[in-house]
């Protein structure tokens, strides 16, 4: 019998014990996301228009938060802003990853609303729609279905991101891992169980993700 | 019904539309005909605003619309237009594709919109297809919804830019029958379209442009079979 130091039965004894831990991660994804869908969203239209005062700020927007690390992001606005306001560590990681995936999320819109033919506006606004009707009618709808396969992958690299928010005390699940290895002196079998649940989410992720994309296919069916 | 007047546009150092005049009677067919680079479609785009004229003049039904005008969508609504690729809204059934405009433009009640949508598709034939999407059409069907959802919006002039020109030969016939069906009813039309058959048949003008300028215009046979213009006569010639 070869003889470990580790204790990988310890894997199945204290999996359990990382469930509110990882719901931890599930919250901080899923609200990071939906703030950074609706920044990326309104940070992709200004983008594409063609006053400066809204496209300046955007480009500048994405520049920064692109430019810069979101660990960095996160400390300033847990650390950093708190003789501004004293933001709770929760609603700081929500924000930071808000805040970051919005800048990704924006050229993800930017992209998809560019790759819409040109006829179909011009056919939108033949019928007599103004330009803001056929966007939300014509192009939109059409975009977002071919953001869907980008979107994914960049949730995907939210749920991972979310990690980091142990840099300011979440006690999400790697920052659970580091606790429970230092008091069990089982340091590697609580990252493996942390890199189990990791693995779960984003399979489930990527699944869901594959179905919303054959749902949205309906239209393209053939006979 | 439609009046041009000294109309010019440029696209960057392109002159593509010379000093244009053109007058458009009601329940008039015109029939455009020229090279491609011609201006012909730009010709139609400036009429419903798809492209904008740096100079000149354009009446719609008397009046005169300014391209920066902040109503260009109420213009867009009395000039419906038929694009060469169709354009239909690949997220939306066919029947989806006819309303769109009842519903959002005019603020149709759904079931109202509904019940032209289906007079408007056994109008080109396609009563079987409302509930497909427009992915599963052929080229002809796409075209003849494509005519539908324009004519939903009871415009007062049709435009057509060569809606015959991405189709298989073997489905001209069906969209240029739905157009003729059109041209007796009386509809003010505006055909960009090399079908001469067409243009002999309905057409009560042809118009060769050629660099951005009318070159000539007559009736239809007139100008098929006896060009007065060099270019007119040069062009056909490559057309036969």
């Amino acid at each position: 019998m070869l003889d470990l130091p580790w204790d990988f039965t310890a894997i199945a004894r204290y999996f359990p014990g990382f469930y509110a831990a990882a719901l931890l991660t599930l919250q901080i994804t899923f609200f990071g996301i939906l703030v950074g869908l609706v920044l990326g969203l309104v940070t992709g239209l200004m983008r594409l228009s063609t006053f400066k005062i809204l496209n300046l700020p955007a480009k500048g927007y994405i520049w920064v938060i692109r430019g810069t690390p979101l660990l960095l992001q996160l400390m300033i606005i847990y650390y950093g802003l708190i003789d501004l306001v004293n933001i709770d560590r929760m609603p700081a990681a929500i924000i930071g990853l808000g805040v970051h995936n919005g800048a990704y999320i924006a050229e993800i819109f930017r992209g998809a609303i560019q790759s819409i033919e040109r006829g179909q506006r011009e056919a939108a606004l033949s019928l007599g729609m103004t330009p803001t009707q056929a966007m939300i009618r014509v192009v939109l709808p059409q975009a977002f279905k071919r953001s869907v396969p980008a979107l994914g992958n960049q949730f995907i690299i939210a749920l991972k991101d979310s990690s980091l928010a142990s840099a300011i005390a979440v006690r999400e699940l790697l920052l659970r891992a580091r606790q429970m290895g230092s008091s069990t002196l089982m340091m590697l079998e609580m990252l493996m169980i942390v890199g189990i649940y990791y693995l779960m989410m984003t399979t489930v992720l990527t699944l869901l993700v594959g179905r919303v994309e054959k749902r949205l296919q309906v239209s393209d069916y053939r006979d | 019904m439609i009046k041009i007047r000294e109309l010019n546009k440029w696209f960057g150092d392109l002159h593509v539309l010379k000093d244009v005049d053109l007058d458009v009677a009601e329940k008039e067919v015109v029939v455009v005909i020229g090279a491609s680079g011609s201006g012909k479609s730009t010709l139609l785009r400036c009429i419903n605003f798809l492209e904008f004229a740096q100079k000149g003049q354009i009446f719609i039904d008397g009046k005169e619309t300014d391209s920066r005008s902040k109503k260009l969508h109420l213009v867009r609504m009395e000039v419906g237009m038929v694009f060469q690729h169709f354009n239909l809204f690949p997220h939306r059934t066919v029947m989806g594709n006819v309303i769109e405009g009842l519903t959002q433009v005019k603020k149709l009640p759904r079931e109202q919109a509904l019940g032209q949508g289906r007079e408007l598709l056994e109008k080109v034939g396609l009563s079987d297809k409302a509930d497909v999407y427009p992915a599963m059409l052929s080229g002809g069907q796409k075209q003849r919804v494509a005519i539908a959802r324009a004519l939903a919006m009871k415009p007062k002039i049709m435009l057509f830019d060569e809606p015959t020109s991405a189709l298989d030969p073997e489905l001209v016939g069906e969209v240029l029958q739905v157009m003729k069906n059109l041209a007796l009813e009386g509809m003010t039309m505006m055909v960009v379209s090399h079908e001469m058959g067409f243009a002999r048949e309905v057409g009560d003008r042809v118009i060769y442009m050629d660099e951005g300028r009318i070159i000539e215009e007559g009736l239809p046979d007139e100008l098929y079979k006896n060009p007065q213009h060099e270019r007119t006569k040069s062009f056909l010639a490559r057309l036969l």
